[in-house]
């Protein structure tokens, strides 16, 4: 199962790239293949406000719907509306094409409360 | 999930975990949700063929002198009418005409009835029927639930992938039952022409120590293991109800369009359980229709109980929901006032709290190219 060192993870498996002010959050590969077959994506909207464990996007497979939980606080600046048309890249590019939203965080102390690389490898293994 | 040690378990088990499938708790039973993918395996049944275990589902064998006439009252169409190795479709009801299952029943012999009934519903059935026997000895029924392993073969390849292995056997016309036996074959099914997915397709029955024998026959053949997940979207892409979620006691066959399911135009079909309730309710007219939804604009799968709305009003909400692997569309059902059930009706259904457009379509949501 792929996890990207340079990443950090939240326990309900959610991923999240920061660079500079930004972070990009997504799903993880593990997650991708628990979901299976996903047809269906909600971002959150440009400008919400979303909190750190609290539901901020929808991905649906053929069987389900899952909440995607966010694992920052902050305010969403972008979403991929790559994912409308093409909601399998969240299945073929969990780390890169699939993302889900970018955000600003506004608590970044929070993400040292979020998992390491190993210590996610830990949980799913 | 339930603790897997609390659930029933099918013969099957192990070739699912080699056949590395997803394993999820249903109606009671460990079973199988999907392998490949359930866009995969739904693909490979309607092009080629799939293989489901259905060994969840019961077996009843009802023998005697008093079986033909005892059946006719339990069951909602004219079971008279089936010659030896036939089946059909059927219901049994309560007294309010409230469905308790749907089943197929088959005539195995001059006096025998075999029926296959809904797997999660085994007990309550079972318990209905026996309540319901005759005291005078004339119907013998055993369950046979726990003798079989059962196989849904389905796909327009599974006549030719069932002559390929039994070459000498003339295998059943739809709705017919036979057993098949072949010296180059490891064992010897019963053999069923029908299935749940709209394809052509058998369901084979085998003792319980045959069972894994067979699947690793039918997998040898490049059969396709599938799924729960690929069954369902199967079955809804068709229009066929589900028990436990489109039929209910709360339901009748007439709610769910299931009219020639029933004897109730049938000059030669007695009194059934039910029956009375089905006349009051079509000299009253029908409450509500099980109506057939199709998402209009792109918008979230459909799922069970999601509202739908006509204008400011709901009217009702999903019994079962799905993106259609063949179409690609949102589709659902749900049951309506008889007003909102015409073709082309506008109405909305609301995910998580957004309401999107869709209209009234006609059954089956798939039809074959």
């Amino acid at each position: 199962m792929n996890v990207p060192a340079d990443l950090r993870y939240a326990k309900t498996h959610e991923w999240i790239r920061v660079e500079g002010d930004t972070v990009t959050v997504g799903i993880t590969d593990h997650a991708q293949t628990e979901l299976t077959d996903i047809v269906y994506a909600e971002p959150p909207k440009v400008g919400a406000e979303v909190k750190a464990g609290a539901t901020a996007a929808v991905v649906e497979s053929v069987k389900a719907a899952s909440d995607i939980y966010s694992p920052l606080s902050g305010t969403v600046t972008e979403v991929n509306s790559e994912l409308s048309a093409n909601p399998a890249l969240l299945n073929t590019d969990p780390f890169g094409q699939g993302w889900i939203y970018r955000m600003e965080a506004s608590s970044p102390a929070e993400v040292e409360a979020l998992l390491t690389p190993e210590a996610y490898t830990a949980q799913i293994s | 999930m339930s603790d897997p040690a609390s659930l029933k378990h099918t013969p099957l088990e192990s070739a699912h975990v080699t056949c590395g499938a997803r394993m999820v708790e249903f109606g009671g039973w460990f079973m199988p949700v999907q392998y490949s993918g359930i866009m995969d395996e739904h693909k490979a049944v309607r092009s080629a063929s799939g293989m489901f275990d259905i060994s969840h589902m019961g077996e009843v064998t009802v023998e005697g002198p008093g079986a033909l006439a005892w059946l006719e009252s339990l069951l909602t169409n004219r079971v008279g009418k089936l010659a030896v190795t036939r089946g059909q479709y059927t219901l049994m009801l309560d007294a309010k005409g409230g469905v308790i299952d749907d089943l197929i029943i088959y005539r195995n012999g001059e006096m025998s009835y075999f029926l296959v009934i809904n797997g999660a519903c085994r007990d309550l059935d079972l318990e209905w029927m026996r309540s319901r026997l005759p005291a005078d000895g004339s119907v013998v029924l055993k369950d046979q639930g726990d003798d079989y392993a059962a196989i849904a073969l389905q796909g327009p390849d599974s006549e030719k992938i069932l002559r390929s292995l039994y070459p000498a056997c003339e295998v059943p016309k739809r709705n017919g039952i036979a057993p098949l036996t072949s010296s180059a074959a490891a064992v010897s099914p019963l053999v069923a022409r029908t299935g749940y997915t709209g394809e052509d397709g058998f369901e084979l029955f085998v003792p319980v120590a045959d069972g894994i024998a067979l699947w690793e026959s039918l997998l040898a053949a490049g059969v396709k293991p599938c799924g729960l997940g690929s069954r369902d979207t199967l079955r809804l892409e068709m229009g066929y109800p589900l028990n436990g979620s489109d039929l209910s006691s709360e339901r009748t066959p007439l709610e769910a369009g299931l009219d020639r399911f029933t004897g109730l135009d049938d000059p030669e079909k007695g009194d059934f359980s039910g029956r009375p309730a089905l006349e009051q309710q079509r000299t009253a007219g029908l409450p509500s229709r099980l109506t057939p939804l199709k998402l209009t604009v792109s918008g979230p799968p459909m799922r069970s109980h999601y509202a739908v709305f006509a204008g400011d009003s709901q009217i009702g909400e999903t019994c079962s929901g799905a993106l259609s692997p063949s179409l690609g569309e949102g589709i659902a059902m749900a049951y309506l006032p008889p007003a909102f059930s015409a073709p082309g009706t506008a109405v909305e259904i609301e995910v998580r709290g957004r309401r999107y457009a869709a209209t009234i379509t006609t059954f089956p949501f798939y039809k074959k190219p």
